[in-house]
């Protein structure tokens, strides 16, 4: 047993309203540099829809992520080590500019300085990249919000394999959900292995993947390793870059950004402790439909005796062995099982799960005869079809997200029972397999969502690697050239580019 | 100036290379990239790149062994003169088509494209058209070496290039009588190894080094870092 630990993240997708707030925060605090305008390190997708980049989740066409051989080896699936240093040149698997889209901007200044004309004026869009007029913009960030475009392109999404779609494309059978997004920080990320520079890692202590800015040489293989389209490439600083969890903020015990300033309060960071060794048996499981199971039995219990003894072994400080048994990720993962990785198929083992969002009961009135599985209505009967939910969590494996579903069910039967009849109805939790008491837990994390139930962060030990007398003065995040930009303001000979103003002679 | 240009501007050459590149390496990491252009526009880049870097690095390793193989070993592997000169020149004519083809679209890509201009810096258009012109001048002067196949001409210039290197003064002497052709395209040689710790080319270093990074010093795909240097994980 090799026990590390990992900050892991749920996003509960019953809550998410959609609102951008997430993404607009991390852009405005990672993102808004040149060459990266155009890379969302956070960004909510309207499912169906194809996403950002167009049809990410088709890997088929991206070759993202692992692949198992006929003989049983786990490779990326853009080709092993051969394979990728044979693509150097130019990478086949790599996704264009417009795939995301064209960053812009718009002429604001002309709204102001315009001179009287007969027509209101107005602020045309401007390539960020060439700063050339933009006649049509054909493709933004979020270009299907809200079902924007046709069915027909939306329904190209992925997620439908294996259902008739056509049905969904009628008015009356339309369903709709958000899916926000972020780097995943697996534990066996495609894009580090795919870095021949290896510049990319993930962290021991805490399990935030991070790109290594000064050792990457843009051959831009992660970018293409990535399933997720995680790993952006900077086309200004030629580097690619990714989220890094708000690490900063991670170390000091703080949520990300987008957890911090999520208004549905959907997200959720705690601690998980798993077993590095049995990594590669379970991204290397046979079934895809088994990958998700596989991948809970790589958590480790932080309640058991012998993986707590192991942890203290390991090097794990004892606050971070509290925090994994507080957890509301394993709670909701291991406990609840109500969330789920996302496309588990792609063989990454990702540590941000999703909690499947519930949707109106289909058809409901017209009928009068809801599917009633006793007290409640049954959840093949929501609005957004199980299957599409199963294809985006669980390979496909509908059971799991059925029993996720009607949990979340069985807690609102159970607390309306309560709060508006004043009964507490044991049979409700018993039917799904839970007590009233973790119910009512649920009820508190997963409903009331306080602050300090969502985010269980313990610090990172600084004090134990390093000595903070030899730091004072330093610069702080950078060794060779220190806080260099690349860029030398001052002459060869160290004076500066930009002498004192000296006085001048009166004219 | 025939001194100059064959007895002491490659030294001024080769040291501004391996101290710039060090200094640029240790200094500024990163800056140390491939300045790769195909996230903004994928046309025309793949067929290119690939011909060019499968050409420019056949001519590379061509002129490396072809120049700096001693004499001895070549004799002593029994390949004559002659044989030598023509698989110089029928390797080094194929790497240089499939360079040129390579090239010329990636230099007219890198002009023609709004957006690869836009974000060009003087020094990838410079650098670019040197290794154009240099490439030119390289394919040129196979019509020279045709006409004395005996590889009298080529002989001159792996004795000149081995005099440089272990520091014989008269290495300029070495060279006297060869065409203009020759001599302009080692003084662009030369002249590109000045400009390569300036430019993107330092990428090559890289590029040579990556197969053995990823291929030889890394078992597994994973790599994870680690801050707990004091204390041990358990096994």
């Amino acid at each position: 047993m090799k026990i590390r630990a990992q900050i892991g993240m749920v996003l509960n997708l019953d809550k998410c309203i959609g609102c951008h707030t997430c993404s607009v925060t991390c852009k405005n605090v990672w993102t808004s540099r040149d060459g990266v305008e155009y890379a969302w390190f956070n960004n909510v997708e309207t499912k169906p829809g194809l996403g950002y980049p167009t049809d990410w989740e088709n890997q088929r066409r991206w070759n993202g992520g692992w692949e198992r051989t006929k003989s049983g080896k786990l490779l990326p699936k853009q080709g092993g080590k051969w394979r990728i240093l044979a693509n150097i040149f130019a990478n086949p698997n790599l996704p264009e500019i417009d795939d995301y889209y064209e960053p812009f901007d718009f002429d604001y200044d002309h709204l102001k300085s315009a001179p009287e004309m007969e027509a209101f004026p107005t602020a045309r869009p401007r390539s960020k990249v060439t700063g050339e007029r933009m006649e049509k913009i054909s493709k933004g960030p979020n270009w299907e919000e809200i079902l924007g475009g046709e069915f027909s392109k939306r329904s190209a999404d992925y997620n439908f394999e294996g259902i008739q779609k056509e049905i969904y494309g009628e008015y009356e059978n339309t369903f709709m959900m958000y899916l926000p997004r972020l780097c995943e920080h697996c534990l066996n990320p495609a894009c580090v292995a795919s870095c021949p520079s290896g510049a990319i890692y993930k962290r021991e202590e805490d399990g935030i993947v991070l790109i290594d800015q000064e050792t990457c040489r843009g051959w831009r293989m992660c970018v293409s390793g990535c399933p997720y389209k995680k790993v952006y490439y900077n086309w200004s600083t030629g580097k690619s870059e990714k989220c890094t969890l708000c690490y900063p903020r991670i170390e000091s015990g703080n949520p990300t950004v987008c957890s911090e300033t999520c208004v549905g309060r959907i997200r959720y960071l705690g601690v998980m402790l798993y077993d590095a060794d049995k990594i590669d048996s379970a991204a290397n499981t046979a079934d895809e439909k088994d990958l998700y199971d596989a991948q809970l039995g790589v958590f480790l219990d932080p309640r058991d005796p012998e993986v707590i003894a192991a942890a203290r072994a390991g090097g794990i400080p004892e606050d971070w062995i509290k925090a994994a048994q507080e957890s509301p990720i394993w709670k909701m993962a291991m406990e609840w099982k109500v969330a789920f990785p996302l496309h588990p198929e792609y063989r990454t083992l990702p540590m941000v799960w999703y909690i499947p969002p519930l949707s109106p009961i289909q058809n409901a009135a017209e009928a009068g005869s809801i599917g009633m599985n006793g007290a409640m209505p049954d959840v093949r009967n929501l609005r957004i079809p199980v299957r599409y939910l199963a294809n985006m969590l669980t390979a496909g494996d509908e059971e799991p997200v059925v029993n996720a579903l009607e949990r979340m069910l069985a807690m609102r039967a159970y607390m309306r029972s309560k709060t508006v009849d004043g009964v507490i109805d044991e049979g409700i939790a018993a039917r799904v397999g839970l007590s009233g008491r973790m119910i009512e837990d649920m009820y508190k994390i997963m409903a009331l969502a306080d602050y300090e139930d969502r985010f269980v962060i313990p610090t990172t030990h600084r004090e134990q690697v390093e000595e903070a007398y030899d730091l004072r003065g330093g610069c702080g995040f950078t060794d060779t050239n220190g806080c260099s930009t690349g860029i030398s303001q001052s002459s060869l000979f160290g004076g500066s580019k930009k002498p004192l103003k000296m006085p001048t002679e009166v004219q | 100036m025939h001194t100059f240009i064959f007895g002491i501007y490659p030294y001024i050459a080769l040291a501004v290379l391996l101290i710039g590149s060090i200094a640029r390496y240790d200094r500024d990491p990163f800056t140390w990239k491939s300045s790769s252009s195909q996230l903004l526009r994928r046309k025309q880049l793949i067929v290119g790149s690939v011909l060019f870097h499968i050409g420019v690095l056949t001519i590379f390793f061509g002129h490396l062994f072809g120049l700096l193989s001693p004499l001895w070993l070549i004799e002593a592997l029994g390949i004559s003169h002659e044989a030598k000169q023509i698989l110089a020149i029928v390797v080094g004519g194929l790497g240089a088509i499939s360079a040129l083809v390579g090239g010329f679209i990636l230099l007219y890509r890198r002009l023609a494209d709004p957006r690869i201009r836009a974000t060009s810096s003087t020094m990838d258009i410079v650098i670019l058209s040197l290794l154009m012109f240099q490439l030119c001048l390289g394919t040129l002067s196979i019509f020279v070496s045709l006409q004395h196949l005996d590889g009298g001409e080529m002989v001159k210039f792996m004795r000149w290039a081995q005099a440089i290197f272990i520091l014989d003064g008269n290495a300029a002497s070495y060279t006297v009588g060869a065409s203009w052709i020759f001599e302009l395209h080692i003084l662009t040689g030369l002249t590109i190894f000045v400009l390569f710790p300036f430019s993107r080319l330092v990428h090559m270093v890289s590029g040579l080094a990556a197969p053995f990074r990823y291929l030889l010093t890394r078992t597994g795909y994973q790599i994870v870092r680690t801050r707990r240097k004091s204390i041990k994980p358990a096994e």
